[in-house]
């Protein structure tokens, strides 16, 4: 193969075979959905106020979500970056394990922790302050699986990013914070956002730790994915109609990443 | 050299392994026949015990079950899951089924169930009555309302004139009362069954309504189910007395 020689498509049906297979088994799923949808119904279906209440819980809930996720990720991802740290490696499996920790498993370690009985929540209950079964849960059970998404994100960015523009700023007299916040932020503006946007994306779809942590209260606590599951029984349309719309947001999410998660 | 042989090798040997463990349960000489009973979480316990009673006098038998809640059964059949049994918490989502046309014959009644007020065993929240339910300072679990559970609660505080003061909705009964035994509420309407079930973590308040609102148990043989010879003993075992007895131990009524 000569070096910057196009490749001729259907070169290699060992490789095509699998992948228009796997293309298929990816898009075939949400062709049916969108195929099978109630159009027609869909305004009337989208307008009931059960729908309506979980799509605003569900966008309200995962943007405060994203929104802690930053504050918090942004910081902790410059932690993990900082050169030298003890025990980085077992810090960033630390962090990585709710990415690979079934969600329902999440939601019960969050009862654990923040539950009326638990290490934390039984103090707070105690002050008057209870967090399950409320819309604060969902954020922070929405937030619990979408934090590692954008500190994994931001410290790759970080640790690619050149080191010298922070050096000079600190060689001109600015202290840490200004280093992090005029000259840092700005240069791994983009990883941040890629990474907000994959952890808003995986918020509106969390599921298991939010109903085990923050149960299912229509317009409280019933997020979209919860409405989907509890209509399926009984109002499979309503069920179908909130799939579409929940596919159209994750599209549209998609192309809000578009490039800069591609070339990153 | 050995380390490009095994790399060769591994993938090979990873097909073998896996089409090796396909094989193992095929030889049908030896393998047990499985009867595959849907029913509705309330039904756990008491068909925990009664399961294994079934395969006794059944050898050669396997029953292996699927709880949760009827509804979430009622449209998992629907939609093609295989079940040769399905036991449901009340009538309406059994019909969700045979007008589905799945039944193989009219559904009959097996037993009967009440609800109770769950509270945890230091009862926090000091519930005596359904009236505490409309309390707005208590954490309140209820089913969610396609659950047969959920459509009695919603009856039974509709017929108490009760407006109740809801924080979730719970998919089936045993997600309610597991909640009750974290302690995460003041209290849930489950059944009696359940709060039996739950032993010293949950304590049962009885309810006057209770009594107007009883669910019944219908069970039917599935059209297309795999072993419909083991399907008819087993719903047969559930009408003997062997069968009932097991059923009132669990706290059920039996027809």
């Amino acid at each position: 193969m000569k070096e910057g020689q196009p490749r001729a498509l259907g070169s290699s049906a060992v490789l095509t075979v699998p992948a228009v297979l796997g293309l298929g088994f990816l898009v075939g799923p949400l062709v049916a959905l969108l195929l099978r949808a109630p159009w027609l119904r869909l305004p009337g279906l989208l307008a009931e106020p059960a729908v309506v209440d979980a799509l605003r819980l569900s966008l309200v809930a995962s943007a405060a979500a994203t929104g802690l996720c930053v504050v918090l990720g942004v910081p902790l991802a410059w932690l993990l970056a900082q050169p030298g740290l003890p025990g980085r490696s077992v810090l960033r499996a630390l962090v990585t394990v709710p990415l690979v920790l079934p969600p329902v498993v999440g939601g019960v370690a969050l009862l654990m922790l923040l539950g009326r009985t638990g290490l934390l929540g039984a103090p707070l209950a105690a002050l008057g302050v209870t967090i399950p079964f409320t819309p604060t849960a969902v954020v922070l059970a929405e937030a619990f699986v979408a934090l590692p998404f954008l500190v994994l994100s931001v410290e790759g960015a970080l640790r690619s990013a050149d080191r010298r523009y922070e050096e000079a700023a600190a060689t001109l007299g600015a202290d840490r914070l200004t280093v992090f916040r005029r000259v840092t932020v700005p240069l791994v503006l983009p990883g941040i956002a890629s990474g907000a946007v994959l952890a808003w994306a995986r918020a509106l779809g969390e599921f298991g730790a939010t109903v085990t942590f923050a149960g299912s209260f229509p317009g409280r606590t019933q997020t979209m994915p919860v409405a989907v599951y509890l209509a399926l029984d009984t109002n499979p349309d309503a069920a179908l109609a909130l799939s579409v719309l929940l596919l159209v947001v994750s599209v549209a999410l998609l192309t809000l990443l578009r490039d800069r998660w591609v070339t990153r | 050299m050995i380390d490009r042989g095994l790399r060769r090798i591994t993938p090979l040997l990873a097909v073998v392994l896996a089409l090796a463990g396909c094989g193992a349960g095929a030889d049908p000489g030896d393998q047990p026949r499985q009867l595959t009973v849907f029913a509705a979480s309330s039904l756990t316990e008491a068909f925990g015990g009664i399961g294994p009673d079934f395969e006794r006098r059944h050898p050669g038998t396997r029953v292996v079950f699927s709880f949760g809640s009827s509804a979430t059964l009622a449209r998992q059949l629907r939609q093609g899951a295989p079940a040769d049994v399905f036991a449901a918490a009340n009538r309406d989502t059994m019909a969700m089924v045979t007008n589905s046309g799945l039944t193989a014959s009219d559904p009959e009644t097996f037993a009967r169930n009440q609800l109770q007020i769950a509270v945890p065993a230091d009862n926090p929240g000091r519930v005596r009555n359904l009236a505490d339910f409309a309390r707005p300072e208590l954490t309140i679990a209820l089913c969610a309302p396609q659950a047969p559970c959920g459509a009695a609660a919603s009856l039974s505080l509709r017929k108490a004139g009760i407006s109740p003061e809801v924080d979730t909705y719970e998919r089936d009964v045993k997600a309610a009362i597991t909640k009750v035994m974290l302690g995460e509420v003041d209290a849930a309407l489950v059944y009696r069954t359940d709060v039996r079930a739950a032993g010293d973590q949950v304590r049962g308040i009885d309810l006057p309504e209770a009594a107007q609102v009883v669910n019944d148990y219908p069970i039917t043989v599935l059209k297309a189910a795999v072993n419909p010879q083991a399907a008819k003993a087993f719903v047969d075992y559930l009408r003997s007395s062997e069968g009932r007895d097991a059923l009132v131990r669990a706290g059920f009524q039996t027809p």
